[in-house]
């Protein structure tokens, strides 16, 4: 607890000179960076305490990696809201609906869908078969030190590139919004979440998850509710006025190039939809709640609230085609002759001219539409909210990452493969800390590493990973009796480097972040083939598998199907 | 578990309607969401104008609605599931257990 408070001295200090260091540094936007840098500081404080109350009550392996089981199902739904609502899909999809109107409705669309099948195939027999890791629910019938490595490498391996884009998106919005430094920016989050993950653990990470979402809602539902009455409630209005000015008009009404043909639309379907049941930290939410039923009810409300969201950043997206144009203030030189009349700047073919809906014509660039428009509709003060508020959503969104993350590698690799099972709580619980410090510093290494990079496939390997390797692990452990030991290994195996060899040699890393002319394959996400290949690797290793192991793993699925369906067996009900 | 209690739960009525139930009432959900999504998908990647078409005369084109009914239905499925599961399904696993507990008393 010293340790704990001494830290947290020290970080207050540092979080009094960078507040110091704000308002000298940047003259021209002192009112923005000191609004935004006293409404984080109170929500650095306040997450702080609660990191220092959550330290108090983590005694167990259990408090920290599931806050001892005991958050409702309505809490848990606000977290899991709150770990997937991250700062990327808040600023990344209302910039998407910005640009191309109705193609960043396609993207949100595709990130929920994956919840309705979380919840009729996941969420109860996660919740009735693991303690910590959904590597417990794959290795239940299965050799444990296998199983449990080829599942920690799938959830090690999504959690560093999400966190890589995470982190390299929030030095350059840090920079943005508060004048700091891109590597001060990345060490602050990294520091933060550290603390946060380390001292607190899963009851921390929860209630910061809670109150960023509550916040972020509330935000984003008061920026679409202006736009809304600005339009006198009337979507058609909204999209009338967008349409006029935006440099696309009516085509941002109808998909446009986002989807371009079938296989690249299917295969990014399935990694969207997939991906999402095979996020390690979100799975990992499951175990915090006390029974089968409040984690059906953790889905649901997760479901409203981000499908609510989605369509908050819908609305936003299209609202502030319109409500930004109104002020020349928020784009870069050349659109401003606009404010006098929205048809002459559209009509207007003068290449150089930047006009509405283009990439770069925003200052800041398209991922700012909701900063600005924060501005537009609530004055200085809300745009400090707002900017404390994505700062916040970062904060929280990796420590639910860096938490899953140690959680494999000290309940999974350590405490089961390394140490076969003999390692004593208090021990597990040191590799925990250690783990998450060392993540920790890998995420700020690699964000500083990656500045300059092109990130963007990160999120899409993330999820092309989770569901090349998470999710078909989990889903054939939980309902297929055959699975066998070796066919899960395999099969994941395969999966894990199928997914990144693909990705590497697709457009994404090799043309765009490599340079390269041209790629050797087509398929931006690999999903609908390194998915293919790990069910058809596991189904037929499983089936050729004739190991006396393979026998003992086959036996062994209808005790735990019994387990998944009902929940016998946990909760002493058999206990005799 | 022990192997006679795997037996008590395998030969149950209750169990066997249970797992019955709720195989065919998830699979059904699941279903709907992924031929809903593809259908979605696949009309975009083969007639993106399809969704272009006017609602009512207005700049509101028809994949508007279709694309925020998605978000709204699939919530709606989440809610039909947790009400049927958290009644029917909850009372006939309670059942269950309670059989496995009279067995070993």
């Amino acid at each position: 607890m010293k340790r704990f408070l001494t830290i947290l001295a020290a970080l207050s200090l540092a979080a009094t000179a960078f507040a110091a260091g704000g308002v000298d540094g940047a003259v021209e936007k002192q009112a923005l960076n000191v609004n935004a840098i006293v409404m984080f500081l109170i929500f650095v404080g306040a997450t702080l305490g609660i990191t220092y109350w959550a330290a108090k009550k983590t005694k167990t392996a259990k408090d920290f990696y599931a806050a001892g089981g005991g958050i409702t199902g309505k809490q848990n739904g606000l977290a899991i809201a709150g770990d997937y609502m991250s700062a990327a899909s808040f600023l990344g999809i209302s910039g998407l609906v910005y640009t191309s109107g109705f193609d960043g409705l396609i993207y949100s669309i595709g990130f929920l869908v994956g919840w309705p099948i979380i919840l009729f195939l996941i969420a109860e027999p996660l919740r009735n078969l693991g303690k910590y890791t959904f590597a417990d629910v794959a290795s239940f019938r299965l050799r444990q030190t296998d199983i449990r490595t080829i599942a920690a490498a799938g959830t090690i391996v999504t959690v560093i590139l999400y966190l890589i884009a995470q982190m390299v998106g929030a030095g350059k919005l840090i920079q943005l919004l508060f004048g700091l430094s891109y590597s001060t920016a990345v060490v602050l989050v990294g520091v933060l979440m550290i603390l946060y993950v380390a001292f607190g653990g899963m009851l921390a990470t929860t209630w910061i998850q809670i109150i960023k979402a509550v916040l972020l809602l509330s935000g984003a539902t008061f920026i679409a509710f202006m736009v809304m009455l600005h339009f006198g409630f009337s979507f058609e209005n909204m999209f009338h006025s967008a349409t006029e000015i935006h440099k696309s008009h009516t085509k941002i009404m109808e998909p446009g190039g986002l989807v371009s043909d079938p296989w690249n639309a299917i295969s990014l379907g399935l990694a969207l939809m997939f991906g999402t049941a095979g996020l390690p930290h979100i799975l990992m939410r499951f175990f915090t709640v006390s029974d089968a039923k409040e984690a059906r009810k953790s889905v649901f409300y997760a479901t409203g609230l981000i499908g609510y969201f989605y369509i908050l950043t819908f609305i936003i997206g299209f609202g502030a085609i319109t409500l930004l144009a109104m002020d020349p203030a928020y784009f870069q030189k050349g659109v401003a002759s606009m404010v006098n009349g929205f048809q002459t700047i559209v009509s207007d073919t003068n290449a150089s001219q930047v006009l509405v809906g283009d990439k770069k014509a925003l200052i800041g660039g398209d991922n700012m539409t909701a900063i600005h428009l924060s501005r537009a509709v609530g004055g200085d003060l809300f745009l400090g909210f707002i900017s404390a508020v994505a700062f916040a959503t970062i904060l929280a969104v990796v420590s639910g990452l860096t938490l899953s993350g140690a959680s494999a590698i000290s309940h999974d690799l350590y405490a089961s493969v390394i140490g076969k099972g003999k390692v004593d709580e208090a021990t597990e619980m040191k590799a925990s800390k250690i783990a998450t410090l060392v993540l920790g510093v890998l995420a700020i290494l690699l964000g500083i590493a990656f500045e300059k990079q092109n990130v963007a496939f990160m999120v899409g390997l993330a999820f092309a990973v989770a569901a090349s390797v998470n999710f078909p692990i989990l889903l054939l452990s939980i309902y297929w009796s055959k699975l066998t030991t070796k066919g899960a290994l395999w099969g994941g195996t395969v999966g894990l480097i199928s997914a990144i060899v693909l990705v590497i040699m697709g457009p994404a890393v090799w043309k765009d972040a490599l340079g390269n002319k041209e790629a050797f394959i087509s398929l931006k996400n690999p999903a609908i083939i390194s998915m293919t290949l790990t069910f058809f690797v596991t189904w037929i290793v499983s089936k050729m598998d004739n190991s006396a192991r393979g026998q003992q793993d086959r036996e062994g699925f209808e005790a735990q199907y019994i387990r998944a369906q009902t929940g016998i067996g946990i909760d002493g009900v058999s206990g005799h | 578990m022990k192997a006679n209690i795997v037996e008590i739960v395998k030969n149950s009525p209750s169990y066997q309607e249970l797992i019955a139930k709720r195989t065919s009432f998830s699979l059904k959900l699941a279903a709907i969401m992924l031929v809903m999504y593809y259908a979605f998908i696949l009309v975009i990647a083969f007639d993106k104008k399809l969704l272009g078409i006017s609602l009512s005369g207005g700049v509101t084109t028809v994949g508007i609605p279709i694309g925020m009914g998605i978000i709204l239905f699939s919530f709606i499925l989440t809610g039909i599931y947790t009400k049927r599961a958290n009644t029917e399904f909850d009372e006939l696993s309670e059942k269950v257990k309670e059989e496995v507990r009279k067995a070993g008393e």
